[in-house]
């Protein structure tokens, strides 16, 4: 995947900068209204799982068996209740926090180890380079799907493990990212001038090649959070992930799917979450990286 | 050209080696003694040291990795702790169904998406662009699993068209393309949105090129217009036509456990269920070979393709 980045931006070339790159994205953000709209959605959904424990009427974890399975819309339960009488609104929102939790924290990981270990490659090169990126590439022979599936499968079910096994999906695909963004910088004039002029490798790094990388890599982070929502849902989906009692998503999804003979609406609640926080996170980054004019 | 044929089949083999190497880290990263993770609780004594003896337990990792390396390099998988069958034999079937439905899901998104994002690019910003732009961003963001249980509901429990589960039982064309209708649509969402995007981009590429202008220029009719269009944006599109088939075989498990369709994500379902690590390692390992190979033939059909690939 070819990554070109945005116009260099040179934090040493004071002077005239009329306008500057950041706030021309923002401008062009403010003009779409797709992405502000996403942007808003999903603000939303965060703010909602934030404050789960003041939101949710009801206790997630408490059910009563002569309420199980109430239709969207019963008295008490506005969005029905669960396959143990348990308040579907409530878990939601439970759910959501767990659901984004395991989601975005292997995107995270994979932001701050896969940028580390791209930049070190691209920039130092050499054996250093071939080292760790034909290392990635095995990592490449598997599907996603596939990849976190079979390392969740041999760790056994649990956050800890869901969060393990997906951020060793997504480094490899920051590192690529990464260290094709560095390769690219780094033979870019600027960063030999900066050489020259005697700067060390550290001010190099962390003044020049940094805030030329970033950018790009943060819109490639963006496009995976989706990705990894659906994974960690689908992890819990399969029995491994999160563990019950607890409210998540695919969990949810899972033990729901029984009842769908019962009652048709309830169960499809939990999916249509993740669909709906998966697609403003697609939105969202598309938005991003048109803003941004990178091209992944 | 030769010589990058040559390069590119050598680079195989260390992703191959490398794929084993993770698949053999598996018995390892399982909870508790690899013994226990392949072998039945309630093996022998007698079973158990066979079985040590014959994986080598008692020596040192590099040592185990190429004993088993060398059972896989002659076919030889272990035996499933479930059913104490040969793993190779339970794969096999597996994969056999696996590879239909892969097959069937990657025509029908390949059909629609190559269709969609051509129609796209030639109605660049009309209704049908955005339509298409709404399919690719639905394909891309729902959540397959959850879109097979809303198949399920509408088709089977609401409407009472298909059936919900598992593969046909009695023979005939009929009742097979029943069963896998569902599935095959669900596992189509994923690769229709990807496909519609990179052909509409690709095509839009090809379309904002100077010699599409002469061509319209000299007044060629739009359908010869269409036709360059398609060939020069044929390459790109053929990679990524290549690696969602790979995808698709790969990425089904979620898909085939919530039909219980009987392919290779099922088998690994229920293996993880049944903490049946063999089973997992063999399921694992053959789709990452095959999805390693797949990749190796798209690259190599795109050289034919487009020579100029070999060159760079």
């Amino acid at each position: 995947m070819a990554v070109t980045t945005a116009l260099p931006r040179d934090l040493d070339a004071a002077g005239a900068t009329p306008i500057s790159y950041w706030r021309t994205v923002a401008w062009r953000l403010a003009r779409d209204p797709a992405t502000l709209v996403a942007g808003a959605l999903l603000g939303l959904i965060v703010l909602s799982a934030l404050l789960a424990p003041w939101l949710a009427p009801y206790d997630p974890n408490a059910g009563s068996i002569r309420l199980r399975l109430a239709p969207v819309g019963a008295p008490a339960h506005v969005l029905g209740t669960d396959e143990q009488g348990r308040d579907m609104l409530s878990r939601l929102l439970w759910g959501g926090r767990m659901t984004l939790v395991a989601g975005l924290t292997p995107v995270l990981v994979a932001f701050v180890l896969g940028t580390a270990l791209g930049v070190l490659a691209g920039y130092v090169g050499g054996l250093t380079n071939t080292l760790v990126m034909r290392t990635m590439d095995i990592f490449y022979a598997f599907p996603a799907v596939l990849l976190a599936i079979a390392i969740s499968g041999a760790l056994g079910p649990g956050l800890p493990n869901t969060l393990i096994s997906l951020s060793i999906v997504f480094v490899p695909r920051v590192v690529r990212v990464a260290e094709s963004a560095t390769v690219q910088v780094k033979s870019l004039e600027y960063i030999a001038a900066a050489r020259a002029s005697g700067a060390g490798v550290p001010a190099i790094v962390r003044h020049h090649l940094l805030a030329n990388v970033l950018g790009p890599i943060l819109v490639f982070a963006s496009t995976q959070v989706s990705l990894s929502i659906i994974l960690a849902a689908g992890l819990s989906f399969l029995g491994l992930g999160v563990t019950p009692p607890a409210a998540e998503w695919g969990l949810m999804l899972n033990t729901l799917r029984q009842s769908i003979y019962v009652n048709a609406l309830v169960p499809a609640l939990p999916g249509l979450a993740i669909f709906v926080t998966s697609m403003a996170f697609n939105l969202l980054s598309d938005g991003l990286r048109d803003a941004m004019e990178i091209r992944t | 050209m030769w010589a990058y044929v040559g390069r590119r089949l050598l680079l195989a083999i260390p992703t191959l080696l490398g794929a084993s190497i993770i698949v053999f880290a598996m018995v390892h990263l399982a909870p508790g003694d690899p013994i226990a993770a392949v072998m039945p609780a309630e093996s022998s004594q007698a079973e158990i040291e066979a079985t040590k003896r014959a994986y080598g337990f008692d020596k040192p990792l590099p040592v185990q990795y190429l004993v088993w390396l060398g059972r896989v390099a002659q076919g030889d998988l272990g035996k499933s702790i479930a059913t104490r069958r040969a793993v190779v034999l339970d794969v096999r079937d597996a994969l056999a169904n696996s590879l239909v439905l892969a097959l069937s899901s990657s025509l029908l998104a390949f059909a629609l998406g190559i269709g969609l994002g051509l129609l796209a690019a030639f109605r660049q910003g009309r209704l049908l662009d955005k339509a298409a732009s709404a399919v690719a961003v639905v394909g891309v963001s729902v959540p397959h699993y959850w879109a097979g249980i809303i198949l399920i509901i509408v088709f089977s429990v609401q409407l009472n068209w298909l059936p919900a589960m598992g593969a046909a039982d009695d023979p005939g064309v009929l009742p097979y393309l029943r069963h896998i209708a569902l599935p095959t649509l669900a596992l189509a969402l994923i690769p229709l949105g990807v496909i519609t995007r990179v052909v509409r981009s690709a095509a839009l590429d090809v379309l904002n090129q100077e010699f599409v202008l002469a061509l319209r220029a000299k007044g060629l009719a739009s359908r010869r217009v269409f036709t360059h269009v398609v060939k020069n944006a044929a390459p790109q599109i053929l990679t990524v036509l290549g690696l969602q088939f790979g995808f698709q075989l790969g990425g089904s498990v979620l898909v085939e456990a919530v039909f219980s369709w009987p392919g290779t994500g099922y088998l690994l379902n229920l293996a993880i269920f049944q903490r049946d690590i063999p089973v997992l390692q063999g399921v694992i390992l053959v789709l990452a070979t095959f999805f390693v190979l797949l990749n190796l033939a798209v690259d190599l059909l795109q050289t034919l393709v487009d020579p100029r690939i070999a060159r760079h």
